[in-house]
């Protein structure tokens, strides 16, 4: 079974603003992002699964536009505050790579 | 005079980050109404805010906005930086304003300026509060009177109001401070009598410039605005915008991207039509925009203390083995240590990152028990003053070194320090400590124009 890092053309992590951390799964076309999305398997239950916040507090869109999915959380720590690992938030993609798509 | 249509040059994705020189040219040669950039962004952290300082080197900032401002002047077209410095404090408009001139100088240039300041009065937002409109945003507690006088600095994210009132009153060259990213095009266009939905979303698109274009680059994009449409269409011929570029960019560092929240409004592009015009531009149409009462994002730094780091490696598989327990052993220890310097444990914290186990994610990283046969450890001291966090570190850096533990075979030290000092002082240490909006009277209030004949 494919996983997203076989599939997506874009995988990653931004601060939205100091506070949030949004995350953009992007595909190549259409047509992909049409299959994933009839899979139902990239929802904001698997983002709040997968970094451990309620599922109430993530700000989920589909995207037909770009074939994307967004989804926004609070991000761990501030950016740079004390204890900071990734003040850009350029690094919290990795653990959606491995997420199996049936398609 | 009407004008059908407005185009607006954006030059690069922030102040200093360079853009091809050719690329501006050809911008000039199709007669646009103004060139502008954005100077700045909250993304590499609370730092420049608190400390004043710019992100962006002045040898940069001053290469990308000479041959701005020579453009805007030779055209007699208006140049616009929001956000300058980074930040958008006073002191990082005062060093974009210092460079100004001396471009000025070294050109023989002339022209009404207008520096719109964002940096806010304590006392104004104290009032403001007991007037109870303040209000926290997302997760953020209600602001309290203690967190604005602690903070080092707040400046607020102005609209395009200010702007366009600099531009009613003949100003060529704009600085503006902390803004919303698309304030300078929005302004400009809505100048020219262009419809908000369209202003905003043309600003949108500008803010980070090639970002919308394929291949990314730091380049400058051309936004072409009509009551109708926006047409975004890149000024190098190397770099083209398509549908996708287009709508991928509408995803870039927002927490939405079909619903953006600005000053006084939603622009809302979940009825946009996104339609290649050529090979290389793009236009899109249908966007709307929703008034919503007038506030304005607040940003704030606030000193924390100060820092000091120390790097170090192991290779050693007994060490690496039984990582969580000789981590657990390393605090006790400089407890202890620290301790005996009449320094309190409320004085300073110890943060240990262990890259090759989860520096990057903490507590989020999904592979807790997958271990690298070389472990990287960052230890930082955080402390009220600089001293405890140099003396914090130093016995930490010890600690890692000598501390024994169980089968232990590196006995004449645990760790490689690739760096002769190996403590490294960090300074002042800063923290973002407002996530709030402000009601003002009107747009203006908050930031004052100066004007300027340079």
């Amino acid at each position: 079974m494919p996983k997203l890092k076989d599939i997506a053309k874009a995988c990653k992590s931004k601060n939205a603003g100091p506070f949030e951390l949004t995350l953009d799964i992007i595909f190549e076309d259409a047509a992909t992002f049409d299959k994933v999305r009839r899979t139902g398997v990239i929802n904001p239950g698997l983002i709040a699964a997968l970094y451990h916040v309620p599922v109430e507090a993530v700000v989920f869109t589909e995207y037909p536009p770009a074939n994307a999915y967004k989804a926004t959380i609070e991000r761990r720590i501030a950016s740079g505050a004390v204890g900071d690992t990734d003040v850009y938030g350029a690094q919290q993609h990795a653990p959606l790579l491995d997420v199996e798509i049936p398609i | 005079m009407k004008i059908d249509a407005v185009r607006m040059i954006s030059a690069s994705g922030i102040l200093g980050y360079g853009f091809p020189e050719s690329s501006l040219k050809a911008g000039l040669a199709r007669q646009p109404h103004m060139i502008g950039v954005d100077g700045g962004s909250s993304d590499p952290g609370p730092y420049y805010l608190g400390s004043g300082k710019t992100f962006t080197n002045r040898l940069a900032i001053k290469r990308d906005m000479s041959l701005l401002l020579r453009g805007a002047i030779a055209n007699a077209i208006p140049m616009m930086i929001g956000t300058c410095g980074g930040a958008g404090g006073e002191p990082h408009l005062q060093t974009c304003a210092e460079i100004l001139r001396e471009i000025a100088r070294e050109h023989g240039l002339h022209f009404k300026l207008a520096l719109i300041h964002a940096e806010q009065d304590k006392g104004w937002l104290k009032a403001r509060l007991a007037a109870g409109r303040i209000h926290p945003l997302g997760a953020a507690a209600p602001l309290t009177a203690a967190v604005i006088d602690r903070a080092e600095r707040i400046v607020g994210m102005m609209g395009p109001e200010p702007h366009r009132a600099a531009l009613a009153a003949g100003a060529q060259v704009i600085l503006a401070g902390r803004g919303t990213d698309p304030a300078p095009w929005a302004a400009l266009a809505m100048h020219h009598g262009m419809p908000p939905a369209q202003s905003w979303f043309a600003g949108k698109m500008l803010e980070c410039a090639c970002n919308a274009a394929l291949p990314k680059k730091h380049d400058c994009l051309m936004a072409t605005v009509t009551p109708d449409y926006v047409e975004a269409e890149p000024l190098n011929p190397e770099l083209r915008c398509t549908p996708l570029s287009v709508a991928v960019q509408a995803l870039h560092e927002n927490s939405s991207p079909i619903i953006h929240k600005e000053p006084g409004g939603l622009l809302d592009t979940s009825g946009c039509e996104i339609k290649a015009h050529t090979e290389r531009a793009v236009r899109v149409a249908g966007m709307q925009w929703h008034p919503q009462p007038y506030t304005i994002k607040l940003e704030g730094a606030e000193k924390v203390g100060f820092s000091a780091i120390t790097f170090a490696g192991t290779r050693d598989p007994g060490l690496i083995g039984q990582l969580d327990s000789f981590m657990r052993s390393i605090r006790e220890s400089v407890a202890i240590k620290v301790a005996a310097f009449d320094i309190s444990p409320e004085q300073y914290r110890l943060v240990l990152r262990l890259y090759g186990k989860n520096g990057v994610m903490g507590d989020w990283e999904p592979l807790q028990n997958a271990l690298s046969h070389e472990i990287g450890i960052l230890a930082e001291a955080v402390a009220k003053t600089q001293d405890i966090a140099n003396a914090v570190v130093s016995v930490a850096r010890v600690t890692l070194l000598h501390t024994d533990f169980p089968g232990r075979l590196c006995k004449e030290g645990n760790m490689a320090f690739p760096f002769s000092p190996s403590d490294i002082e960090r300074g002042a240490l800063y923290e973002f400590s407002l996530r709030h909006v402000v009601e003002p009277d009107d747009p203006c209030q908050m930031f004052p124009i100066e004007y300027v004949n340079v």
